[in-house]
């Protein structure tokens, strides 16, 4: 368990504001720390939760949303970002609304050394890509910076991530399991 | 190995695309999306200039956000190959309308005509079928592609079609490339005054 363990449930206050603002797909390739958001948009009737095999394949999906008038947002890890560039060069060059929720890996008391390099450089590759970025460190900081990237993205036509900080959702040790 | 092609790329997308009404269509990049254009360019034909490996996905998006409209994905082996995870994420979904038809001229016709996989004997619909399509099928002559027609504008989908072309190198008949415009004028005919 970790500190904020207690503290209000982010992925439930998400899970609202991604509703409100009319969010209709949600593709995710899964991470522990997007587990309870997921369950939530595959619960809920009015959202269209996509599995992905590859986090690109999200990129490509929310345009194709966007052409049918719909809005869509990526839940993915910090790997995950790695493998996107390419098609959020299509989202810029179209101007395509992209919003993603990012957890982390690879920062705060990270054991796995492989996370590092991607983990370290998630930000600068989504601003690189042409988004704007914004961190949540705290449980009550992530609604509030989905409500301010989604209408970065669908208001502003932008592109916006949000990369949910891993000392809020817990380090991950591989001894705590079961 | 494959049986030499017989079919010519453009008359076999000037059939997909007659008289195609309200149908929404997606291209990969490259020859598809050139011989879409030489079929008629059209606001409600989204070409990709880049994001290989998207098409499929792009055109799964779409399905999702307009379950009454018909999608056609046209694209090439080389920008499916890219994409082979698609297929997968596609079948557990299983958009009822939603087709895609791979132009499969065994090369890589924009950079030198290298042979794709392809070439080498990979099956594209094999692997389509494998990923739960409901229909996949290699159409190799004119009759199995007037076979197809139908199907693609009508069944149930998800449907997958690797049509085998022959590697013609043709006139280049380019669709706009200004992304922006391509996006606004797909949204404008599909959504109207709900675009903007």
């Amino acid at each position: 368990m970790h500190e904020y363990a207690d503290i209000p449930d982010w992925p439930a206050a998400a899970h609202e504001r991604l509703r409100a603002l009319g969010v209709a797909q949600v593709g995710f390739v899964p991470d522990a720390g997007h587990r309870k958001l997921i369950e939530l948009c595959q619960a809920d009737a009015g959202m269209t939760a996509v599995p992905l095999t590859t986090e690109e394949e999200g990129v490509a999906l929310a345009a194709g949303a966007w052409l049918g008038g719909a809005r869509a947002v990526l839940l993915m890890q910090s790997s995950g970002v790695g493998n996107c560039p390419n098609m959020l060069a299509m989202m810029k060059a179209c101007g395509i609304p992209f919003l993603a929720l990012v957890t982390m890996r690879g920062e705060w008391g990270e054991f796995n050394p492989w996370q590092l390099p991607m983990g370290q450089t998630t930000a600068a590759t989504l601003e690189l890509a042409g988004c704007a970025v914004y961190r949540a460190e705290t449980p009550a900081a992530v609604a509030p910076a989905v409500e301010a990237a989604a209408r970065l993205a669908f208001d502003a036509g932008a592109m916006a991530a949000v990369l949910i900080a891993q000392k809020l959702i817990g380090t991950k040790t591989f001894k705590e399991e079961g | 190995m494959s049986s030499a092609p017989l079919l010519e790329r453009r008359d076999v997308v000037a059939r997909l695309l007659a008289d195609r009404g309200a149908l929404l269509v997606v291209t990969g990049l490259g020859a598809p999306a050139w011989d879409c254009t030489a079929a008629g360019d059209h606001p409600l034909t989204f070409p990709l200039w880049g994001g290989m490996g998207g098409a499929a996905m792009v055109g799964l998006g779409l399905a999702i956000a307009q379950p009454d409209r018909r999608v056609l994905v046209v694209t090439g082996d080389g920008e499916m190959l890219m994409g082979l995870g698609g297929l997968a994420t596609i079948g557990v979904q299983a958009p009822p309308n939603l087709a895609i038809v791979v132009l499969d001229n065994e090369r890589y016709g924009e950079t030198g005509m290298q042979a794709t996989a392809t070439a080498h004997g990979v099956d594209l619909a094999a692997v389509a079928s494998a990923c739960r399509f409901r229909h996949a099928a290699i159409v190799r002559s004119e009759s199995e592609l007037a076979t197809a027609l139908v199907p693609i504008r009508n069944a149930p989908g998800p449907l997958f079609y690797q049509v085998k072309v022959r590697a013609d190198k043709l006139p280049l008949v380019l669709p706009p490339r200004e992304g922006a415009h391509l996006k606004n004028r797909f949204r404008a005919a599909l959504l109207g005054a709900r675009a903007f």
